[in-house]
């Protein structure tokens, strides 16, 4: 697993409380792993701050799952 | 139109004398302070280093930390008074989160719709906001503000969260009147259920204002106490040498209902809620008026609201914060109102105890007040040693130790920065 994937990891355990054994590459924060609407905005919040970068509106979006959001930031994080 | 009858069927109490109500009987008669130094920040470089804070609480007991970590601390204690009050009163198994996919239960003995939640704080959560913009400060100017900051701190949020986890459907709000906000919220709470409008309410208020803000703030006011060397005999209500309030934290939870409902479901009933009263002084942001124009008029107007007469009353638990200016207002109005039946009144400020709950101050004192009605005894007013000339030696201030008399009637007086004056009227239930 990439740094990246275990520092997504880390903050998803904290953020939502969940299992790191729920955190699977599949994983939905919304149907898996228990978050709610707000949930979502904190966890891409900490990615940016963890990762220093800034995740537009239209591009949080589409990270629904644990494996979108690593697949984002390896290709967003410099 | 006939008003109903009001009763307190169930109480929680989360104090610095005590974490459950059963503790908190005992530290308010035994006279124990809840004072010491400051655990919750750094105070070294403030003028005031200690507080009367909720001392070994393990919160993960009462709150899972995921859940925790949505709500700031003033609601946490809110949620904590509350359950033991719900359970208190019996209603623990219907007043549950609701599981809207099964439905709105409809066969309970309550209906969730007549269930209010109107609660009280003075600030709301000013910890989380003090995080927020710390965090916010230390950055690049990027506004990355967490998304449950404005939930967690905006000051409704104790009845928002008490509401979802107990199921309550009914009015749900709070008051925000500073230090007197929980009498207001009991007030309003006494209103709609003797108005017909709901038949039971989770009330009371609760503060966690222990932080840097709160008390550099307080201290700039110049109205905390700076007693540094001595924090248990700092609040010292009506003693010559007062030097100001203690900050307290905490909450306390009372569960008003209407008598015939009470009666119906056989639950136990601690007193009667008789009336309310309120003023305003329209005279400055933080200081009463000296002649305590606004404490007379709310005591007079909360007792014309009981349908009772000044000679009736038995124990009045005063505002009392130990600051020099504000005690002596409140017992200018006290001896101004009962005349010469002030002197057969007992009086006490619990504040000496528990310190100042600011939002928090109205639920405490409405419970130490009931329990003087149950117990037939008065709490003291700790920590004195020195008279003030000018108060009236007549007055008997019940100091330093609990006294045992006929108690049927008590009031319960706060006010609040702004000239928010309150008093609060309860009386031993007798069916």
């Amino acid at each position: 697993m990439s740094e990246i994937a275990e520092k997504v990891k880390k903050i998803i355990v904290d953020k939502l409380g969940v299992d790191e054994s729920e955190v699977t590459e599949e994983a939905s924060f919304t149907n898996d792993l228990g978050a709610d609407s707000l949930d979502t905005v904190e966890l891409i919040m900490e990615f940016e701050k963890e990762f220093n970068v800034s995740i537009p509106d239209d591009q949080a979006e589409h990270i629904g799952t644990v494996g979108q959001a690593v697949k984002y930031l390896e290709e967003n994080v410099k | 139109m006939i008003l109903r009858r009001v009763v307190v069927t169930g109480m929680g109490a989360l104090t610095p004398i005590g974490n459950t109500l059963s503790e908190y009987k005992e530290g308010l008669f035994s006279g124990t302070s809840g004072a010491g130094p400051i655990t919750r920040f750094d105070a070294t470089k403030f003028k005031t280093r200690f507080a009367c804070e909720v001392k070994g609480l393990d919160m993960s007991q009462f709150i899972p930390r995921q859940e925790a970590r949505k709500m700031d601390l003033y609601t946490q204690f809110a949620v904590v008074a509350a359950a033991e009050a719900i359970r208190d009163a019996g209603l623990d198994e219907y007043l549950k989160p609701i599981d809207f996919e099964k439905g709105i239960p409809t066969d309970l003995p309550v209906n969730l719709h007549r269930v209010g939640c109107i609660w009280g704080g003075g600030i709301g959560g000013l910890k989380t906001f003090e995080e927020e913009i710390i965090s916010f400060a230390k950055g690049d100017g990027t506004p990355r503000i967490n998304p449950f900051f404005i939930p967690k701190m905006i000051a409704d949020s104790a009845s928002g969260i008490l509401s979802i986890r107990h199921g309550l459907l009914g009015p749900s709000y709070v008051t925000v009147s500073a230090c007197a906000s929980s009498n207001n919220s009991l007030i309003d709470a006494f209103n709609y259920i003797r108005l017909g409008k709901i038949d039971i309410c989770v009330s009371g208020g609760s503060e966690a204002a222990i932080t840097q803000a709160g008390v550099g703030g307080f201290n700039a006011l110049k109205a905390m106490s700076e007693r540094n060397d001595d924090p248990s005999t700092a609040s010292r209500p009506y003693d010559k040498d007062r030097d100001g309030f203690v900050l307290g934290e905490g909450g306390a939870c009372l569960i008003l209902e209407e008598y015939e409902h009470a009666i119906a479901r056989g639950a136990k009933i601690y007193a009667e809620i008789l009336g309310g009263g309120m003023s305003s002084d329209a005279y400055h942001i933080t200081a009463p008026h000296p002649d305590g124009i606004g404490a007379y008029m709310c005591m007079k107007n909360a007792l014309e609201d009981a349908e009772i007469t000044p000679d009736q009353v038995d124990y009045i638990n005063t505002h009392g914060t130990s600051t020099p200016i504000g005690d002596p207002q409140e017992i200018k109005a006290i001896e101004r109102l009962f005349g010469e039946h002030a002197y057969n009144i007992n009086i006490s400020s619990t504040k000496s105890m528990v310190g100042h709950l600011l939002g928090g101050a109205g639920a405490v004192e409405a419970v130490a007040s009931i329990l003087a009605i149950q117990e037939q005894k008065i709490p003291p007013t700790i920590n004195h040693v020195t008279d003030d000339p000018d108060i009236n030696p007549r007055l008997n201030l019940t100091f330093n130790e609990a006294q045992s008399r006929k108690v049927n009637i008590a009031i319960s007086n706060t006010f609040g920065f702004g000239g928010h004056n309150t008093c609060v009227v309860f009386r031993k239930f007798e069916g």
